[in-house]
């Protein structure tokens, strides 16, 4: 047993400076689309090479709708020229007329996870936030299993019919105040999925959704971000308010 | 039992009632008339040593279009069996009495086609949950209405779950679809009477998101996106299933390089998969330092992945007929140098992991599934390979090329959860040991090739990391998509995942569900 140890202590410490410092690593985020500047005779073969409509054209400049981007890279590798991209990961915003919560909720909160339909990469995601790189206890973030137990719901997936009750049924087992943080383009939107006839289009169609986390999945990072948004100690994402978009 | 060979024999069992109609490359398009299916479907898969791919149902214009897809070992090939029928009858024999492994392909069909396998121990509730639709919804068909099937819905509000267990004391604890911290939705009726779980009845397909109704109408390119986003920790293997099922209609490979690259990608998701198994093994033993070491690895290959390719899972680098952008060379040398480091690290987490005896205790003899319920069953991948039946597409059915690179199929005989875990370390080896030789394979040219769409279909098949994925594609005149089947391996292996769970003791039963590494997102599409 005491072998663990020495393996434990010999590994160092691997957390990230985040959210103290910027992460710096290669490989942390995908980034996400920035748009701006385009040639102006190009915009709409560029609008038409997304699959999930995030461009749009507003004089010559184009707008970004970042929440509906599934990372399918098709604006960057496959069309001329490539439209500006971010290696950002500060991505969580709070919805219109939702709030984040307040003081009583900086130092700790629990998080009850559920899985509505998800592919797998965002659930992945989540869970990487408890191995060493992120380790999300150190800055009160706390999965638990129960309802009952939470202050955060998160939901991951577009919402399929099967699992909108159980989805509803968890949400009103938890106490008041509650929030709930939407995870990934499927969350938001319904990303590829929101066409099927047994999705719904995201997680709004079904609850009050407090925090947005973009992204297809959206990095450890940004998921962090969107919880540190929720509680209140981080400022929700620059481009949600200079570049405001549709819903 | 090569291709002559299994002419004769069914040319002498059958004559006449099935014949083997044409054959394009590896295919061989077995007609055979209803009468003699279960028959011919039992030879091939208990006496002949051919693997069960899937059963693809199709609705012609007048006519149902089923084959029952099965593969063998390099010169066996594929074997297509096809069966069709009017429309107007909806009865076919069931093969599941000697192919067990089509028993949720069956039911799959009834739920979704209407379709009735006579024969076939019917349990009802599958994809469609009753409490949800009433029967006879058949949302595959052509004629399907969703508003119409929305607006006449009638759920089964008394439903409950079916009781097998009837001794005295007996008692159910269901478990889902929201249970544990993160974990996919499924759902779990475990029946006791005491300490040990005696019947396990998963129930699944709370995240059905009908991908393959979703995808018809739709050109390759947007179904690719489905194809990468339906299962996304394997995104890279089913989106490359999908791209070589256009690339087999069209009759055009990616270019070499494409291919080579290719399998690089797909060997390094196959690393980053092994890598997180092994962390959620660790992790369920309550084994809090290896479960850290393991959490590194693949956060490790997460990045490696992000840095070479963009993303973290690989998504928006497969193209049909090669790869959406090209990746250099020293990126690529780069990114295998980071790799091997990785696999130091794994393989010096499973040197420490041998000799905890605490860890091993709780692995050893537990969650046994025996080579031939693995073989009846037709599990597929690392779970197979544990228990004996060591069968990997990649040396079997050879696509991009791997039949010029060096590498082992590990297989193990016990079949218990530590057998599966040296199975995952064991393939973790090799996919270094592939990646190395790709890197040194790399030739200069083009990653992509114009594809010129055509009607037609084909199967595509990958050895994704839990296992044989199979996709099958039909293209319209139009080029879209008319028909898109996926065959995951986790379907498969949910199958049998109750034969692992029976008889063993309650606290077990997280290991085992590690153990399985199985993905509920895969298996429900």
């Amino acid at each position: 047993m005491s072998q663990w140890v020495i393996n434990g202590i010999r590994a160092g410490i691997k957390t990230t400076a985040f959210p103290a410092r910027p992460e710096t690593a290669a490989g942390t985020t995908p980034g996400l689309p920035v748009g701006g500047d385009y040639p102006a005779n190009k915009i709409n073969s560029l609008i038409s090479r997304c699959p999930t409509r995030v461009f749009s054209d507003s004089d010559g400049q184009v707008l970004v709708d970042r929440r509906r981007c599934i990372h399918c890279s098709r604006c960057v590798r496959d069309a001329e020229p490539p439209v500006n991209w971010e290696q950002t990961y500060e991505w969580g915003t709070v919805r219109d007329g939702q709030r984040a919560f307040g003081q009583p909720f900086e130092r700790s909160i629990h998080i009850c996870v559920v899985d509505a339909g998800d592919c797998g990469a965002c659930l992945n995601e989540v869970k990487q936030l408890n191995n060493p790189y992120y380790n999300m206890h150190r800055l009160g973030f706390f999965i638990t299993p129960t309802p009952r137990h939470a202050d955060v719901l998160l939901v991951v997936g577009p919402v399929t019919d099967h699992m909108k009750f159980a989805l509803k049924k968890v949400y009103d087992a938890m106490p008041t105040p509650k929030r709930v943080v939407a995870v990934g383009a499927c969350a938001l939107s319904g990303g590829v999925f929101a066409e099927s006839f047994v999705c719904a289009r995201g997680a709004p169609d079904v609850l009050p959704v407090d925090v947005e986390i973009p992204g297809n999945p959206p990095p450890p990072l940004a998921i962090l971000h969107g919880l540190l948004v929720a509680t209140g100690r981080k400022a929700p994402a620059t481009w949600a308010r200079s570049n405001p978009m549709k819903a | 039992m090569n291709r002559t060979e299994l002419k004769a024999e069914i040319a002498q069992r059958w004559p006449g009632k099935v014949q083997c109609r044409s054959e394009s490359g590896s295919v061989c398009e077995v007609t055979c008339a209803r009468a003699a299916l279960p028959e011919l479907c039992g030879r091939l898969f208990l006496e002949w040593n051919f693997s069960f791919a899937g059963l693809i149902v199709e609705e012609g214009a007048s006519e149902w279009h089923l084959c029952y897809a099965f593969y063998g070992e390099g010169d066996a090939g594929w074997v297509h069996v096809l069966v069709t029928a009017p429309l107007t009858e909806k009865t076919f024999p069931s093969v599941v009495k000697f192919v067990h492994a089509a028993d949720w392909h069956e039911r799959e069909a009834e739920d979704l086609y209407g379709l009735v396998f006579e024969g076939h121990p019917r349990l009802g509730d599958f994809i469609l949950h009753d409490d949800a639709w009433q029967e006879g919804v058949e949302p595959m068909r052509h004629r399907f209405d969703a508003q119409a099937a929305i607006r006449h819905r009638k759920p089964q509000e008394d439903w409950r779950p079916r009781r097998i267990v009837q001794e005295s004391g007996a008692f159910v604890m269901p478990v889902g679809p929201k249970f544990s911290g993160v974990t996919e939705s499924v759902h779990f009726l475990l029946e006791t009477v005491g300490e040990d779980v005696i019947r396990s009845t998963p129930r699944l397909f709370y995240k059905w998101r009908a991908i393959e109704k979703l995808a018809e109408g739709k050109s390759p390119d947007e179904v690719l996106l489905l194809a990468e986003r339906f299962a996304a920790t394997t995104a890279f293997a089913h989106g490359l299933a999908f791209c070589q099922a256009v690339e087999n209609i069209c009759g055009v490979g990616a270019p070499p390089r494409a291919r080579t690259l290719r399998m690089f990608l797909a060997e390094l998701e196959r690393l980053r998969h092994h890598a997180g198994a092994i962390q959620e093994i660790c992790e369920s033993t309550a084994l809090a330092v290896a479960n850290a070491h393991a959490g590194i690895c693949e956060e490790e290959l997460l990045r490696i992945s992000c840095e070479l390719a963009g993303h973290r899972y690989l998504f928006g680098m497969l193209a049909l007929g090669g790869l959406l952008c090209d990746l250099p060379n020293d990126a690529c040398a780069k990114a295998l140098e980071k790799a091997q480091k990785v696999l130091t690290e794994l393989n010096a987490l499973e040197k420490h992991l041998r000799v905890s005896s605490s860890f091993l205790d709780r692995l050893e003899e537990v969650g046994i599934v025996p080579e031939r319920t693995a073989m009846v069953y037709g599990l597929l991948g690392p779970i197979a390979r544990a228990s004996g039946v060591v069968r990997d597409l990649r040396r079997a059915q050879p696509y991009l090329g791997y039949e010029n690179f060096q590498f082992d199929v590990p297989g193990e005989q016990e079949g218990d959860g530590y057998a599966r875990l040296r199975i995952l370390f064991a393939e973790a080896r090799q996919s270094v040991r592939i990646m190395e030789q790709a890197v040194a394979a790399l030739t200069g040219g083009n990653v992509r090739d114009p594809l010129r769409l055509r009607a037609g279909a084909a199967l595509g098949w990958v050895e994704a990391p839990r296992g044989g994925a199979f996709h099958w594609v039909r293209l319209d005149a139009e080029g879209k998509v008319a028909r898109y089947r996926i065959i995951p391996p986790s379907f498969a292996n949910w199958h049998g995942f109750h034969l692992s769970v029976e008889k063993f003791a309650f606290q077990d039963f997280p290991i085992m569900l590690s153990t399985f590494d199985l993905s509920v997102a895969e298996n429900d599409r």
